[in-house]
């Protein structure tokens, strides 16, 4: 499977950073004629890894840092974000869906990263989240 | 006052206050603060009591922005005002309806409609 884009990247803890890289991935896809909806999921899906990542993992601490590890196959994206933080436990995330949550502000990212990638796993620490998007058929 | 550069256009129509998205993406904290903040004032602040916010700008949303609408949900109902969304394209659309939050906010496809009995 040919790769076009391979790179491992170590960024501040900034969402200003986490922006760009996100920025670089979609270019990437779209340049390489993934769909519309596909560079949507995957932008939105970045968006929410890198700020929990960013936000959540490394408290916005400038003394820690993301580091993001890409892979882009001609059908595949694959994306490895870790961060120096304690991590978390998913069963700890209350389902943003059921009627008593639906009116809080927070909770909605994992979901949305699930929604729109083909697999999303966190490591047992949860500190470190990998996400594959697989290219859409048609 | 609300703080920051503005990033929403605001007109009144017929009685009721559009306020137009500016920006394409609404993703990075410091414009979701600042978004959030003209919006609570729209309610808060001016105690406007009808409002449409049109998202046709709007190609990208994220998780954080929908945070502020719910909010903004809930200052309008604590002071029985109303609120609609309007011209949210099909792939945003999709980011209420896994939420759910299609729900919660009363959703119309076009302005025109989200103004008409409000």
């Amino acid at each position: 499977m040919p790769v076009h884009e391979q790179f491992e990247i170590v960024i501040p803890s900034d969402t200003d950073a986490g922006q760009a890289v996100q920025e670089r991935i979609a270019s990437r896809l779209e340049s390489l004629e993934f769909s519309m909806r596909d560079v949507f999921g995957v932008r939105l899906a970045l968006e929410e890894a890198l700020v929990n990542a960013i936000k959540h993992g490394n408290g916005l601490d400038p003394a820690k840092f993301v580091r993001v590890n890409c892979l882009i196959e001609d059908d595949l994206l694959r994306v490895e974000i870790e961060d120096q933080g304690t991590g978390f436990h998913m069963e700890d995330v209350p389902d943003p869906t059921a009627d008593e949550n639906l009116e809080r502000p927070c909770g909605r990212g994992i979901m949305l990263m699930r929604s729109f990638m083909t697999r999303v796993e966190y490591n047992a620490t949860g500190n470190r989240v990998v996400l594959e998007k697989q290219r859409s058929g048609g | 006052m609300s703080t920051g550069q503005r990033r929403l256009d605001i007109e009144e129509v017929g009685g009721v206050t559009v306020a137009k998205f500016v920006d394409k993406k609404i993703l990075d904290e410091t414009n979701i603060q600042n978004i959030g903040n003209q919006l609570f004032a729209l309610v808060d602040e001016d105690g406007r009591k009808k409002i449409v916010l049109d998202f046709s700008a709007v190609e990208y949303l994220s998780s954080a922005a929908l945070g502020k609408l719910i909010t903004m949900d809930k200052k309008v109902k604590a002071a029985k005002a109303k609120l609609r969304l309007c011209c949210i394209r099909p792939e945003i659309y999709e980011v209420f309806e896994i939420t759910r939050l299609n729900k919660i906010f009363d959703i119309k496809s076009t302005q025109e409609e989200a103004l008409g009995g409000l």
